[in-house]
């Protein structure tokens, strides 16, 4: 049974490799940034054009973990993220408030917004305010999905409800997915029903969707970036130098130039528009 | 006997399963070269005492001596199990062809390669199944692959056989036997099988054993035990068919007269009058009449009867009659024709007074 | 339906194109899963082998727990693994959260109890009397082990073949554990979801098929060594 014994070395052998060139070799601690950002941002495609940018020039390896703004700030709680680029600012305040993160600092905006079936049951097309826009929608009682994942869109959907004095919450045509944008976007399309969405993840599935644009360009449909370090007074085990260059780098000018272009080529409109330096309040005026 | 140790000697040795006690025996020898049958009811503990004997059952106490020598040490255990071949009931082979089947035994002792080839062989030769060297063990019958599985021991000093041929068919059974009656003659390997059939046991042993609830109750060569059953289970076990209980009414000398059901049987022996003995008739000693012989027969126990039933049993037929007291006797087919014996036919039964063998009842053993 | 399609041929063209991208993930799944089934495989084996052999107190107990451990959950071994490996856990040290190594770690935790039950039920179902006439052939305890096991070849390798298909299709604890990281710990699962959720349904399903290339020809390979050499 010579023919046995030598299948069974080289599987051997096989797996001795596998193994061997799968054990990538755990990089000095240094040389890591985990950047905690939403998974909008990570699908708008902006950080791959990025990072390598940055990881060439700093000498850093990125690890990006893309979650809701909900999840990556509560990593920057335990001090398991090292950086976010988040846009949730009601929250973040909050965060920096409680001394968990530093430094926050304003990156690109972006906007969003409401998009729903082209019959459009509720009649909002035309209506300049988002909050009225929504009492609309809940008059009609017209079907509305919400992500309903504590992500920044979230977030911001929740601010405007507020804003509109409306509490959607149990009515029956308020359904929540627990998805991300894209899903969420689907989903929407499927059931004909209203969303509020950034412009950049709707204008990647657009080809995909029955939906059109039926409001946008209010002030409070604004999503604004925000570069955030994590505390390492809180949590000495961060890799605060690498934080900070990340962070500076986004502010950078030559960044910011990249930011202002990106889209343009694929989409016609830049997804995102630089603010490094600018205040917030003075955003959308 | 010759003057050497025995090659095999048990003393004191117990085991216990879970907490009752399965194998008690005092002492028990065996001789190089020679056969022991072991035979007994199902949970007798001959299978206990092979694999104690194989030292895969530690006993609870006692000692087993290989050669003289005390085998009791953890270390020789490998090396000892290595000279000492056991053969279980089920023929277990690998899923494999017959070759590496006989040839693990080999390769787990370190065998090389080529005298692997050699020695599986032989021992296939030996067994008369060489032309089964690439066949796989999963498509071979039941007798080939108990064949193979005795083929596993090369030259053991000691063979230990767990009901071999239980599960074969007559022929099968018939055929494995004689050759391997051949084989141990020849190669004069000290074996110890255990088996339900007495005619094996009578045909293969130079002695029998015969064991009841983890005893033995007596041991000694076929004839002994066969003829002169030391007690009532020894007997039935060693196929007496008829025993009778009865008590002692007269005594003449050598010979006296027991009442049996009423009817007076004379039989031989040392008993005390009113004494209650159990008589042991071996269905070969009991001859069948049709008509009463003009001519007077030494035969001392004569009695008329029906025959209640005839069983054939491939050589000679079982009749079964009841002439005051319930008897079993064995005729050729050739007597059952000349006789034209029948069911319910009257005839006249006798034996005689030496051939009955007298078992005293709860007395003492011989 | 066209869809189907289209990701079909879009499947076609990325391995025919040799896409750099599609191959390093492609790779990098058999890499994490085969080191994660290997690993499986040793300590499942053993164990279930010993456990499946030897008398010990309480041995009931842990045959049950080897069988729940069959039906674990992956995403919520995901979720232990993740916190055990955080910075601020107790094996933060090991500095290996979201890289491969972490997923080897999560898939091998998922893998294991699935060869280990399944070692224990076909080490069992080997006749009783044949341990002992391994035994009685002389052989040591280790010879007979081995030997038992390569009787039972058949039920393990179907084993392997769970515990592999069992990890190279997880998703939920390798997304945790390996953050899904462009050209270092996105496998082709991972990939699949984020494509999903992004819309792309083409590359979707491109990926989707590729992954089911890759198992169909692991378990080829592993059926060959399970079912080859059965003598006539």
């Amino acid at each position: 049974m010579k023919k046995s014994k030598t299948i069974h070395a080289i599987l051997a052998v096989l797996a001795v490799i596998l193994a061997l060139t799968a054990w990538t070799p755990v990089q000095a601690q240094q040389k890591n940034i985990i950047l905690a950002t939403t998974t909008s941002t990570q699908d708008s495609g902006l950080l791959d054009m990025l990072l390598p940018i940055f990881e060439k020039k700093a000498g850093y390896f990125v690890k990006t973990i893309a979650v809701g703004s909900g999840q990556a700030m509560a990593m920057g709680q335990k001090g398991e993220a090292d950086v976010l680029l988040v846009h949730s600012p009601t929250a973040e305040k909050k965060f920096v408030a409680e001394g968990y993160g530093v430094n926050r600092r304003l990156v690109m905006h972006n906007d969003y917004i409401v998009v729903g079936p082209a019959g459009d049951p509720a009649k909002v097309k035309g209506t300049k305010a988002t909050t009225d826009v929504f009492k609309k929608i809940a008059s009609a009682g017209a079907l509305f999905l919400s992500r309903g994942d504590n992500s920044g869109t979230h977030s911001k959907e929740r601010d405007v409800w507020k804003a509109s004095g409306i509490n959607p919450e149990g009515q029956k045509w308020y359904q929540q997915t627990g998805l991300g944008m894209g899903q969420t976007l689907n989903v929407a399309s499927e059931k004909n029903g209203y969303t509020l969405a950034d412009r950049g993840t709707y204008l990647a599935l657009k080809k995909n969707l029955q939906l059109s644009i039926l409001a946008e360009g209010d002030a409070i449909l604004l999503n604004i970036y925000h570069v955030i370090e994590v505390n390492p007074a809180k949590w000495p085990k961060v890799n605060a130098a690498g934080a900070k260059a990340f962070a500076d780098f986004m502010i950078s000018k030559e960044t910011q130039d990249i930011i202002k272009t990106f889209g343009v080529d694929k989409f016609g409109s830049p997804l995102f528009f630089p603010d490094a330096g600018k205040k917030e309040e003075d955003l959308g005026k | 006997m010759n003057g050497s140790p025995p090659i095999l000697a048990v003393k004191d040795l117990r085991v216990i399963k879970a907490g009752s006690l399965v194998l008690d025996i005092p002492a028990l020898m065996v001789e190089e070269g020679e056969i022991l049958s072991l035979i007994g009811p199902n949970g007798a503990g001959k299978t206990t005492l092979l694999q104690t004997v194989a030292r895969l059952i530690k006993p609870s106490a006692g000692d087993l001596f290989f050669k003289g020598q005390k085998a009791s040490s953890n270390h020789s255990d490998l090396e000892y199990r290595r000279r000492v071949a056991m053969v279980f009931q089920e023929p277990l082979l690998f899923d494999t062809t017959v070759f590496e089947n006989v040839a693990s035994g080999l390769k787990i002792r370190g065998m090389q390669r080529p005298e692997i080839r050699k020695i599986v062989a032989e021992n296939l030769e030996q067994f008369g199944i060489s032309h089964l060297l690439h066949r796989s063990a999963r498509k071979i019958s039941g007798g080939e692959a108990q064949r193979v599985a005795l083929a596993f021991a090369t030259r053991p000093e000691v063979l230990l056989l767990d009901e071999p041929f239980s599960s074969l068919d007559p022929p099968t059974r018939e055929s494995l036997l004689a050759d391997l009656e051949s084989i141990l003659r020849q190669t004069k390997t000290t074996t110890l099988m255990a088996t339900h059939d007495r005619m094996e046991a009578l045909r293969l042993s130079d002695r029998i054993a015969v064991m009841n609830q983890g005893r033995i109750l007596q041991v000694g060569p076929p004839a002994e035990v066969m003829n002169q059953p030391l007690d009532e289970f020894v007997a039935s076990f060693v196929g007496v068919e008829t025993i009778l209980p009865g008590r002692v009414i007269r005594k003449n000398g050598g010979s006296f007269v027991a009442s049996i059901m009423g009817h007076e049987v004379e039989a031989v022996g040392e008993v005390e009058l009113g004494e209650s003995v159990v008589f042991c008739i071996r269905p070969e000693n009991v001859t069948l009449a049709v008509h009463p012989s003009k001519e007077s027969s030494s035969a001392r126990n004569v009695f008329p009867g029906k025959i209640v039933k005839i069983i054939p049993l491939g050589l000679y037929h079982k009749v079964q009659l009841h002439c005051g007291f319930p008897l079993v006797a064995y005729v050729t087919g050739h007597s059952l024709e000349n006789l034209a014996l029948a069911e319910g036919q009257e005839v006249v039964a006798s034996f005689k007074a030496t051939s009955i063998h007298v078992v005293k009842k709860k007395g003492g053993r011989r | 339906m066209d869809l189907i399609l289209e990701g079909i041929l879009k499947a076609f063209h990325l391995l025919i194109t040799f896409d750099p991208e599609v191959m390093g993930i492609t790779l990098l799944s058999l890499q994490v899963s085969g080191t994660a089934t290997f690993i499986s495989l040793l300590i499942g084996i053993s164990i279930g082998t010993i456990v499946a052999l030897a008398e010990f107190p309480g041995r009931r107990f842990v045959v049950s727990l080897i069988n729940t451990g069959m039906g674990l959950p992956p995403v919520v071994v995901g979720l232990f693994v993740t916190i055990f490996l955080w910075r601020n856990g107790p094996l933060g040290f090991l500095g290996i959260l979201y890289t491969p190594a972490a997923m080897i770690l999560a898939q091998a935790v998922i893998a294991t109890p699935i060869v280990m039950g399944i070692t224990l039920a076909a080490i069992q179902a080997l006749p009783k009397n044949l341990r002992l006439q391994i035994l009685a052939l002389g052989a040591t305890r280790l010879q007979m082990v081995w030997i038992l096991i390569k009787e039972a070849k058949l039920p393990l390798l179907a084993g392997v073949m769970a515990g592999f298909g069992g990890v190279i299709s997880e998703v939920g604890a390798s997304i945790m554990v390996g953050g899904n990281i462009k050209g270092y710990s996105r496998v082709l699962t991972t990939a699949t979801v984020m494509e999903t959720s992004r819309g792309n349904f083409d590359i979707a399903i491109a990926l989707g098929i590729i992954l089911l290339l890759l198992a169909y020809f692991i378990n080829l390979i592993l059926t060959q060594i399970q079912q080859r050499e059965r003598p006539r």
